[in-house]
């Protein structure tokens, strides 16, 4: 352990910077913030200064050759967060269904907890899942522990604290206004620093590496982690109103600002939710089905291609806007030709199964990999797809492009995070194999229905929407009325929630078996695959006899 | 190929190449599609009538902002007939030139609301935000009463329009300085207004949340619902003209 005394005394003048500035504070849910930031440095001062370890909780007898404290705490993060979001989204489908919910508290209300919905599963969730297993595929892929570890800390440390003040504003109504970029600026600040942080770690890891070759895990860890402080470095240039208040003005307004903002928007998809766990699929699903990526050379080509291809489409957001045509045109073509770079990863995936399909049937684990593939390959389809003009202009403002997100969040970022857990729980604290092997058949079944349901909802609401809105009738008068599509949604939105429902049990299922692998128990169960092999049986059919 | 893999080593086994190279294959698209909006003349319409939003107006906008009004409502009208017939005229992205953040919305869960202004009266508004179903029965739209309790934050209109005249709403010296004065006459009948429509020529001036006693942020956002795509008459002779000009966009 470095010197105590200078850490001690960053954490006092946090401290004290964070007290001042409650004091200054020139609204309430500034001076709310930084009282939460005062409480942050409060406990970084006493875990210091009395040598605590809160790593040490968690961690199991023999740590094994690299860095595994922090990924642990991401693991038990991720789960938590997780269960945060998917909880945050069951309660906010609920008041689409039953408007009652809202309870007419402010606090609560669709328009503020919808964004503690989004940015709990995208930044919490996803965010937490992909510091973690950066962490621990990059010391394995390197044959290196992690550089930097007392930064490595701050970052998991300091993405949390940027998870609660994130959190917390938007309950208390402190947003830029933005799609998925809803933190305000001294958020957006804290976070860059973090995330350089982050930048710093990784690169000194891969410097360090005492293997030649970088795996192509890395490459795409690389890109996400790069491509995403590029994309929230330029659309949070905001002027603060003061510098002791929690609101800003944004620098780009009006279609400037729209662009720039769906620019993020639709990348902070392709990088965090695609590159980011496309690594993530690069180094556990060669794992798991125990054999070699299928191709090297279709890795190289659609990672550049993917990478390259991304940052075009954004406009596909702003189709029949007041956006110029030209950039909405462009948008689309981009976003078509992203399918193939999209399916490269997907068939790369699905193909390192070669030989090893046979799992599918035994593993649930693996089974999980190739559902979040087929959901990747599904929702890269679709995508392109909404994205020509003519198909966006019944699909756009509907349910349809809420089915689309929700298969490629549920589908691919869910259940490839779920089965990494999975990988990766027996493995940190040293166990002989999860809790419960059946329990992630459950939760496989929970999972995969409660996506149908869900996607099928919001497709059904998505077109009855966009054909009801566009209906003439034979008068030459349009038939419905606003109100009447709104109607015409309730059962939709009544069974979206059902979905809900059954992933969010298949993720408390989750939970449980986590927990109690970290604990060390093991629930003695029948082993998936009841059919014994029998020798005389596996032979050729016999052939058919000519007469 | 054989060439392209082996070049392509290269990169694998140096990290700085490797981010250098990745960084730049990523920066391309945003550069090409992005930059040219803010040179290319005809981004936005040359059309008669905008001009920045009052501080009552703003005040509510903010409020708007901060209710997320906009994960369920956009303000971007498509040229689409039944868009058009349903909502009025497409709308221009002159529309939007002063709006820090713009909130054109990407879902419509409630209709759009580019052109609401002047579409109902204030009070239907006030009803409408306070008991949604009371008015429209398939409402599935949360209340908003506390915003007729909640005392509109006065006092801070002066850095909040400063700080948009830095971002490029061209708010003048006078009009910065007037600014927590012209929030009230806005919402005051009685008082004089004559300063606040120098400063904001045709803005209406009137109680909007039907309590003349006080300010509060009801005031604010039914004042911004109401100016809401009132300020360009696109249907004017002039604007169309230009419009059916309109070129490469």
């Amino acid at each position: 352990m470095d010197s105590v005394l200078p850490r001690t005394g960053l954490w006092l003048g946090a401290l004290f910077f964070a007290v001042i500035a409650t004091a200054l504070a020139a609204d309430i849910g500034f001076a709310v913030h930084m009282v939460i930031c005062a409480l942050a440095a409060l406990i970084g001062l006493i875990v210091t200064v009395r040598g605590w370890d809160p790593a040490a909780v968690v961690r199991p007898v023999d740590t094994g050759r690299y860095d595994d404290d922090l990924i642990r705490l991401g693991v038990i993060a991720t789960v938590f967060w997780g269960m945060a979001g998917f909880l945050a989204g069951l309660y906010i489908a609920l008041e689409m269904a039953f408007p009652q919910f809202n309870l007419g508290l402010q606090w609560i209300n669709f328009g503020r907890l919808r964004p503690l919905h989004t940015s709990a599963v995208i930044f919490a969730f996803g965010g937490n899942a992909l510091i973690a297993t950066s962490f621990y595929v990059v010391q394995r892929t390197c044959r290196t522990r992690l550089a930097l570890p007392g930064l490595a800390k701050f970052v998991f440390w300091g993405y949390q604290l940027f998870i609660v003040l994130a959190a917390t504003g938007y309950l208390m109504g402190i947003t830029q206004g933005k799609e998925y970029a809803e933190p305000e600026w001294y958020v957006d600040l804290w976070l860059t620093v973090v995330w350089v942080a982050y930048l710093a770690v990784f690169v000194g890891t891969l410097l360090k590496r005492s293997e030649p070759h970088i795996y192509v895990a890395n490459w795409f860890y690389l890109s996400f982690i790069l491509t995403v402080a590029m994309l929230h470095l330029v659309n949070n240039v905001n002027v603060p109103v003061s510098f002791f208040g929690s609101r800003s003005y944004p620098l780009f307004g009006g279609v400037q600002g729209a662009l720039v903002q769906w620019w993020y928007g639709h990348n902070a998809v392709g990088f965090f939710l695609t590159a980011g766990f496309l690594a993530m699929m690069y180094y556990f699903v060669p794992k798991q089905a125990e054999r070699p990526v299928y191709s090297y050379r279709l890795s190289i080509i659609h990672f550049w291609a993917l990478i390259f291809l991304y940052i075009w489409a954004g406009p596909h957001h702003l189709h029949y806007t007041a956006l110029p045509d030209w950039a909405q045109t462009l948008g689309m073509v981009f976003s078509v030709m992203l399918w193939m770079p999209s399916w490269g990863g997907m068939i790369n995936g699905l193909m390192t199964l070669n030989g090893a399909w046979d799992k599918i049937r035994t593993d649930p684990i693996l089974r999980m990999m190739v559902l979040a593939l087929a959901f990747y390959g599904m929702s890269t389809f679709e995508g392109p797809m909404m994205s020509i003009k003519s198909v966006n202009s019944l699909s756009h403002y509907t349910d349809w492009t809420i089915g689309h997100v929700h298969s490629g969040a549920l589908g691919w970022n869910g259940m490839i995070t779920f089965s990494c857990l999975y990988y990766l729980a027996p493995r940190l604290w040293g166990r002989e194999r999860l809790y419960s092997l059946r329990m992630v058949n459950w939760h496989f079944w929970l999972a995969t229905l409660g996506i149908v349901f869900y996607t099928a909802a919001m497709w059904v609401a998505g077109i009855t929407q966009g054909l009801m809105w566009r209906e003439y009738g034979p008068d030459g008068y349009l038939v419905n009325s606003f109100a009447d599509t709104v109607a015409a949604l309730h059962p939709m939105y009544a069974l979206r929630v059902l979905g809900g429902l059954l992933y969010l049990s298949g993720a408390t299922v989750m939970a449980i078996n986590i927990t109690r692998t970290i604990l060390g128990h093991y629930r003695s169960e029948a082993p998936m695959h009841s059919a014994a092999f029998d020798p005389a049986r596996d032979v050729p059919l016999a052939p058919a006899t000519a007469n | 190929m054989a060439t392209f893999m082996e070049r392509h080593r290269k990169l694998e086994r140096n990290v700085t190449l490797l981010g250098v190279l990745a960084f730049a294959a990523v920066t391309v698209g945003g550069i090409v599609e992005i930059a040219p909006l803010f040179w290319i003349d005809n981004t936005i319409e040359k059309v008669q009538g905008m001009r920045p939003y009052t501080p009552l107006e703003q005040a509510g906008r903010d409020i708007y902002v901060r209710e997320g009004c906009y994960v369920c409502h956009s303000q971007m009208i498509r040229p689409f007939r039944d868009e058009v017939e349903r909502y009025g005229h497409y709308s221009l992205a002159a529309e939007s030139m002063y709006d820090h953040p713009f909130q054109w919305g990407s879902k419509r869960t409630g209709p759009d609301l580019a052109r609401v202004g002047g579409k109902y009266s204030d009070e239907w508004q006030v009803q409408h935000l306070t008991a949604p179903r009371s008015v429209v029965p398939e409402s599935i739209m949360p209340t908003y009463g506390f915003l007729k309790e909640q005392a509109l934050d006065q006092g801070d209109m002066v850095p909040a329009l400063q700080t948009l005249e830095r971002v490029g709403v061209p708010y003048t010296k006078e009009e910065i300085a007037a600014a927590n004065d012209d929030l009230k006459a806005q919402a005051d009948p009685d008082a004089d207004h004559a300063a606040f429509l120098k400063h904001y020529p045709g803005a209406t001036v009137r109680d909007f949340d039907g309590d003349p006693k006080r300010l509060t942020e009801m005031d604010a956002l039914v004042a911004y619902l109401q100016v809401l795509g009132t300020m360009v008459d696109v249907n004017a002779p002039a604007a169309q003209e230009h419009l059916a000009k309109e070129k490469g966009r």
